[in-house]
């Protein structure tokens, strides 16, 4: 995507919400929806459309975990570290996974193929270990199965 | 439109969803459901009728989670002999043969069944309520989950849904108020405050415009009671928020829900909108002159907001850090407005109470502890899933008989109650009833409902530092006491985990841990030591054992284990070598392998890839070093 057309989509985004303080977290979780992440052009724009600093924005942003800086990869790897899925092995899942793509949580491949997160508890603990590959919930993961998943994407 | 035109509705459409003469394929697909491949077999059912040209005269639904997790997925399917049979563990194959056999053909597959609905027989499958999941349990809160199209709001109102919001209107707020005091209602999320007097405070907080919240941010990890019930029942939520805000005098409500849980987020908003189209929200509602909206809010990834004055300022698009209190959120909540809280939980119990009456509710329960509570069953136990049992029920009859005990046969060791707030509960203390002061009295507390069974493989003082992580990075820093006490205790647990611990460090843990009970700002600093304090008074032998010994029992402390293979058991199938990521294992096919301990860092995937038995771990041998 061109910068001139983020900005188209950062404003469209912008026109849909009022121009008060409790606009900002919806907001910036729009804005990342459609971008994938916050860039800093992103964070001016939703600043000066409420009237307050980038620095308050960023403030807000890197309070929350669910905000993201950098772009993310085509496909997003979320492996669970909840108490269930922890004391089911997640722990080593992540470690391995890890290992495999030759990246930790947090980052992305170096082919931009896939980001990896630990999330705290998806709320799926009946069937631990639980992953989520970009939309898609798996219950009772193992390493192989995993695998084979992120072999079948692109 | 007035309730009873909606009830005429949804009754004619209640009545076309239950009828026996037509075949009906449900599957549960909530997230868990899902996660266990719900929407496949959904597609598949759908594919294959469509092939066999079935499409339209056999129904096919989706319904919430009836709690049977370990079963999962769950289909229910009223064959063409109309008997309703509760299939488990359905894939897309069995799918296929469960169409041919009992939709089609009338036969149940018994083999595969896992119970039949009531008044059903079938030859060597129980009836529902013969389950040893589902004895014991009382269902308020779950009373429609897994039973009806959460998002069809005919169903909910079928099943007696918006006549407790009927009854309130003409009870008026003082009467609404009266009734759940009478119940003895306490606040679901945790702390157990009596409801109707949070109401109390905030109805007679001055000003005229009010706001109630619905806590929808379960955060505790190993936690799922409300994304089930938001998921599987939503009405019965947001039935309890419009009732709330009457008795308090809101006229907006939001709800605050976990942006973990899309599926929960997208069956409110739904579910909000049938409410306005049904004249259930907005102005006049039900012709009573009480207007109220209700408004979702996402929240982004923050433990702390679950606090009420840190959610309070998340929805108000601040970092969301809690305040000191007083002032009240009663007082001084939302944009500085009288504000009432209540979690989900709380509110599907107060739509319950108000439609079947405060002596119906208070029946079940204890003295001070009335009603029922839903648990989360999860970590090693057999059959993990949603519950709800009478408050007072004893922990043991919820895991042994409930939850079939631990699974694969091995030994107890504890269970995790209340989250990163809560404690682990030893096996002598098993006969503790769940009720917010016996909790209490034990060192955890209550929570919002989460079970996590712990067995021999568990390390207790990993799980303490397990805890300590979280809550030292979901620490908001505000308070010097959570911040750096977090901190500190993460610190030395880690020491501990890594051989470096020192008896001396067991009293400043200690110490530490009374120190922010005391001092810190919100319950998040004040509760997160107690996963601390109470695996050190329960299980001191094995901090002991760490720091003395060197020795992790469970084998979950890697700096202090190495792995070895069994020449004995071993016969050179090299698995383990496949599987080694660090290729520490050397040996060839058909001669005993062996793991060179300089290489080997501890991740066990050769025990797991062994389909011998001849990987098993040893204290180190060699000095600690940390991983």
């Amino acid at each position: 995507m061109t910068e001139v057309e983020n900005n188209g989509q950062i404003q469209s985004i912008l026109l849909r919400h009022d121009r008060s303080r409790d606009s900002l977290i919806p907001l910036l979780q729009e804005v990342q929806g459609g971008l994938g992440y916050l860039s800093q052009q992103a964070v001016a724009a939703v600043a000066r459309y409420l009237g307050v600093s980038e620095n308050d924005v960023f403030g807000v942003a890197t309070f929350y975990s669910q905000f993201r800086f950098n772009p993310p990869g085509r496909h997003c790897v979320k492996i669970c570290q909840g108490t269930a899925c922890h004391v089911r092995g997640s722990g080593l899942l992540v470690e391995a996974i890890g290992r495999n793509l030759h990246i930790v949580p947090g980052q992305t491949t170096a082919d931009g193929k896939v980001s990896l997160e630990s999330v705290m508890c998806l709320g799926s603990c009946a069937l631990a270990p639980a992953v989520v590959v970009d939309d898609t919930v798996y219950g009772r993961i193992t390493q192989k199965k995993l695998e084979k998943v992120l072999e079948g994407i692109e | 439109m007035s309730l009873n035109n909606l009830q005429a509705r949804a009754a004619e459409s209640w009545a076309a969803f239950v009828r026996t003469d037509r075949p009906r394929i449900l599957v549960g697909a909530a997230t868990c459901g899902r996660a266990a491949g719900a929407m496949q077999v959904l597609a598949a059912f759908r594919e294959h009728l469509e092939k066999r040209g079935l499409s339209n005269q056999v129904l096919v639904a989706e319904v919430g989670c009836n709690g049977l997790c370990y079963a999962e997925p769950l289909v229910e399917i009223t064959g063409s002999d109309g008997r309703r049979v509760l299939y488990q563990q359905v894939d897309e194959k069995l799918a296929v043969k469960l169409l041919e056999s009992h939709v089609i053909d009338g036969e149940p597959v018994a083999k595969k069944a896992l119970a039949v609905v009531e008044g059903e027989t079938v030859r060597g499958v129980p009836p529902l309520s013969r389950l040893p999941m589902l004895r014991g349990q009382v269902r308020i809160i779950l009373r429609n989950c897994g039973v009806i199209d959460p998002t069809n709001l005919d169903h909910y109102i079928a099943l007696g849904g918006y006549s407790g919001l009927a009854r309130a209107l003409s009870q008026g707020p003082l009467g609404v108020i009266e009734e759940i005091r009478a119940a003895g209602l306490r606040g679901r999320g945790g702390a157990g405050f009596p409801t109707a007097q949070k109401w109390t405070l905030a109805r007679n907080a001055p000003g005229d415009q009010k706001y109630v919240i619905c806590n929808a941010d379960e955060g505790d990890p190993g936690a799922f009671m409300n994304r089930s019930v938001l998921e599987s029942d939503p009405h019965s939520v947001l039935e309890g928020l419009t009732i709330a805000a009457f008795a308090v005098g809101a006229g907006v409500g939001y709800v605050y829900v976990r942006a973990e849980y899309p599926l929960a987020v997208q069956r409110v908003e739904l579910a909000i909108r049938q409410m306005r189209e049904n004249g259930l929200l907005g102005s006049d509602i039900l012709g009573s002159g009480f207007s109220f909206d209700i408004r979702i809010k996402q929240g982004a990834g923050a433990f702390v907001c679950g606090e009420e004055t840190a959610l309070i300022a998340s929805i108000e698009g601040r970092r969301g850090m809690p305040r000191p209190r007083p002032p009240f959120p009663a007082n001084c909540g939302l944009f500085g407005r009288p504000t009432n809280i209540n979690n989900v939980e709380t509110l599907a119990a107060a739509a319950a109470i108000m439609a079947r009456g405060a002596a119906w509710y208070a029946q079940h329960g204890t003295e001070k502890s009335r009603g029922t509570k839903t648990f989360s069953l999860a970590g090693r136990i057999q059959r993990t899933g949603l519950i709800e049992v009478p408050l007072g029920t004893p922990l043991r009859r919820i895991i042994e008989d409930i939850g079939g005990g631990v699974a694969g046969g091995r030994k107890f060791k504890a269970v995790q109650t209340g989250g990163p707030s809560g404690g682990c509960i030893p096996a002598r203390l098993l006969d503790t009833p769940v009720d917010y002061e016996h909790l209490a009295e034990v060192g955890s507390i209550m929570g919002s409902g989460g079970l996590v069974v712990m067995d021999e493989d568990s390390c207790m003082v990993d799980v303490a530092r397990y805890f300590l992580t979280f809550t030292e990075s979901e620490s908001c820093g505000k308070c010097v006491p959570c911040r750096m006490g977090t901190q500190h205790l993460l610190r030395i647990l880690t020491d501990i985990c890594e051989g470096r611990g020192t008896r001396a460090q067991l009293e400043q843990l200690h110490r530490i841990g009374l120190t922010m009970r005391k001092a810190s700002l919100c319950g998040l600093g004040q509760t997160a030591p107690n996963p601390v304090l109470t695996t050190l008074k329960y299980f001191e032998d094995e901090y002991l054992a760490h720091i003395e010994a060197g020795h992790c029992a469970a084998g979950v402390c890697r700096a202090l284990i190495e792995f070895c293979i069994d020449p004995e058991k071993c016969n050179g199938c090299t698995a383990c070598a496949l599987a080694c990521p660090v290729a520490a294992i050397e040996g060839s096919r058909r001669t005993a392998h062996r793991i060179a301990q300089d290489l080997c860092i501890q991740c066990g995937s050769c025990r797991t890839a062994c389909k011998f038995d001849a990987v098993s771990f040893r204290p180190r041998t060699r000095q600690p070093v940390s991983v």
